[in-house]
């Protein structure tokens, strides 16, 4: 469905994304999951043809970015980080403009446009203006917009950035509703990684241009190997004899707690207890922050600098 | 890699574009109230004003009042059409052209459906206008009011034109204020809305010779008032060529402008 060979753009001294290779399969939800500055947005502006990629090309649809723009427009639906309705218009007329814009068929267009509004439960609210719409019903009339045109390709870039946890949760409906209901290929963007974990069937990690990490949520989680225990001490740890046990495959420390990744952690513990006294045990299974934090301490490894975890710490809480 | 997409104009999404410009216009009642306001301003203060001092040679028998009229029409539709301009910058802050800008329609129509927004603007401006000039006793004839029109038309599709360009080329409203304020001024001033432009230095005659209002101004006058020093074909000709200088140029400023 997708195809991205080589995607570059750089900007002049910052390398915004950085020679990204990706295949996005037909019907699958592909999240671009990463921190804010990471690329995300300016992957998706790229594959909109929005932007131009300063090397590299990529395959829409069948259709190549570069060379026919026009025919990957028609053929994708896009949902902006912010909203970008009229907000003089009512819903209604917001989305009459764009049938027209993308040239939907005259004896169509209504039908189209009571169909979509249904969909995702504006209906009832189409005749007023837009700008007395609350935060989720703009972006629920932004997915609207760009599903009127039947495109086989819609992105979404960070749909419930910005959104309370009822509208998101909704929001989240509506997607996996479209992925059902419409078969479509769905590319979303976020920074909440349990989004990311509740809607996409592959995820890609993103940090500073590159594509990280590549594969479904729950290897990616597998990937951090074990269950994590967190343990304060009492007094100063005995790592040695920690290390010697053969089902604790790795142990950090974190401001004065021991951090642990353990295979089956509920049966081991006991046994971790008896090497160490403990003021306080917590254990729990990985999830995608847990993946973050592995790549992000090999990053510095690899770079010999921070800046992912800084940052990623600012929004991950 | 926009040029593909970027050679049709199509018509249904002009008007689709016009329509919401249009919808707009009539919804924000403010805007059409204030730009109304100032004209009048010119019109009944410094008409009557001036009007009770100055003798002007060419006015023949109608009056400072009178003569301005054709004017102060012509100025409402020189500051409507430039600083619609000020909307590009508004739907790029919104990210309303972004979202025109990834549908399937090329920048010339983007630009088309938005001059014809601003145009439909000025021309209702310069209608109110006109209705006002029925009441101070200006002399119609209905060729009067339809070459009145075609003037409105061809002047701010000129001025519109040029006011989305700078549009295009800014980023903030204060910026675009600040350059529009350095074109509006002297296109309403050297345009002879305010003073018969026969007995004026060389060095200003140049200045006011290329200014597009100057033949929207002096048709204007032609045709409301029947008095002019050129004649109304040369003025609609001349604004024919301004319409489509100005319009080839605020197409392709719409072609450069980056979408994000």
């Amino acid at each position: 469905m997708i195809k991205i060979r080589n995607l570059t753009k750089r900007y002049e001294k910052l390398v915004a994304v950085d020679n990204i290779n990706l295949d996005i399969e037909r019907n699958e939800v592909f999240g671009l999951l990463g921190p804010n500055g990471a690329g995300k947005t300016t992957v998706i502006h790229m594959l909109a043809t929005l932007l131009k990629p300063t090397s590299g090309d990529a395959i829409v649809n069948g259709y190549d970015i570069i060379t026919e723009p026009g025919k990957v427009r028609s053929s994708i639906g896009i949902v902006f980080q912010t909203p970008s309705s009229d907000d003089m218009l009512t819903g209604y007329e917001n989305l009459k403009v764009h049938a027209f814009l993308y040239g939907v068929p005259s004896h169509e267009r209504e039908k189209r446009i009571q169909s979509v509004l249904e969909l995702v439960g504006l209906a009832e609210r189409q005749r007023d203006q837009v700008k007395k719409y609350s935060g989720g019903m703009r972006r629920r009339l932004e997915i609207a917009r760009g599903l009127l045109h039947r495109p086989t390709v819609m992105f979404l870039d960070e749909p419930t950035l910005g959104l309370d946890p009822s509208s998101r949760e909704m929001m989240w409906e509506y997607i996996k509703k479209l992925v059902k209901e419409e078969e479509m290929t769905i590319i979303l963007t976020t920074h909440y990684m349990e989004e990311a974990d509740h809607l996409c069937r592959r995820i890609g990690i993103i940090d500073q241009g590159k594509i990280i990490a590549l594969d479904t949520p729950s290897n990616l989680k597998k990937s951090v190997g074990g269950d994590i225990v967190k343990l304060r001490p009492k007094s100063y740890p005995d790592l040695e004899s920690l290390r010697k046990l053969i089902y604790i495959r790795k142990i950090e420390l974190s401001e004065g707690d021991v951090i642990m990744y353990v295979d089956n952690a509920r049966e081991n513990i006991p046994d971790i207890l008896r090497h160490i006294e403990a003021e306080y045990v917590e254990f729990r299974s990985p999830d995608l922050n847990d993946v973050f934090l592995k790549l992000a301490s090999k990053n510095i490894k690899e770079r010999g600098e921070g800046g992912f975890m800084e940052r990623y710490a600012q929004y991950g809480k | 890699m926009l040029s593909m997409a970027n050679s049709v104009i199509t018509f249904e999404k002009v008007y689709a574009l016009w329509l919401r410009e249009f919808k707009v216009f009539l919804r924000e009642r403010s805007r059409l109230v204030a730009s109304t306001f100032t004209p009048l301003l010119w019109l009944f203060v410094i008409g009557i004003g001036f009007g009770s001092v100055a003798t002007l040679p060419s006015e023949g028998s109608v009056g400072y009042q009178k003569f301005i009229f054709p004017g102060i029409v012509c100025m409402s539709v020189i500051f409507t059409s430039v600083f619609f301009g000020s909307y590009v910058i508004w739907d790029r802050k919104f990210d309303f052209l972004k979202s025109v800008m990834v549908a399937p329609v090329s920048r010339g129509t983007i630009f088309v459906g938005k001059a014809l927004g601003g145009m439909t603007s000025s021309l209702i401006q310069a209608a109110i206008l006109l209705f006002v000039g029925a009441l101070i006793g200006i002399p119609y004839s209905a060729l009067g009011i339809a070459e009145a029109i075609v003037i409105v038309l061809l002047l701010s599709f000129t001025l519109t034109s040029l006011g989305l360009a700078i549009g295009s080329y800014m980023q903030s409203l204060e910026g675009f204020q600040m350059i529009v304020s350095f074109v509006v001024f002297p296109l309403f001033f050297l345009s002879g809305a305010l003073f018969p432009l026969e007995r004026l230095p060389t060095w200003l005659s140049v200045l006011t010779s290329i200014d597009p209002a100057t033949y929207g101004v002096n048709a204007m006058r032609a045709a409301v008032l029947g008095i002019g020093n050129t004649s109304f074909v040369f003025d609609i000709i001349l604004l024919l060529v301004f319409t489509i200088s100005l319009g080839a140029i605020g197409i392709y400023s719409f072609k450069r402008m980056k979408a994000v």
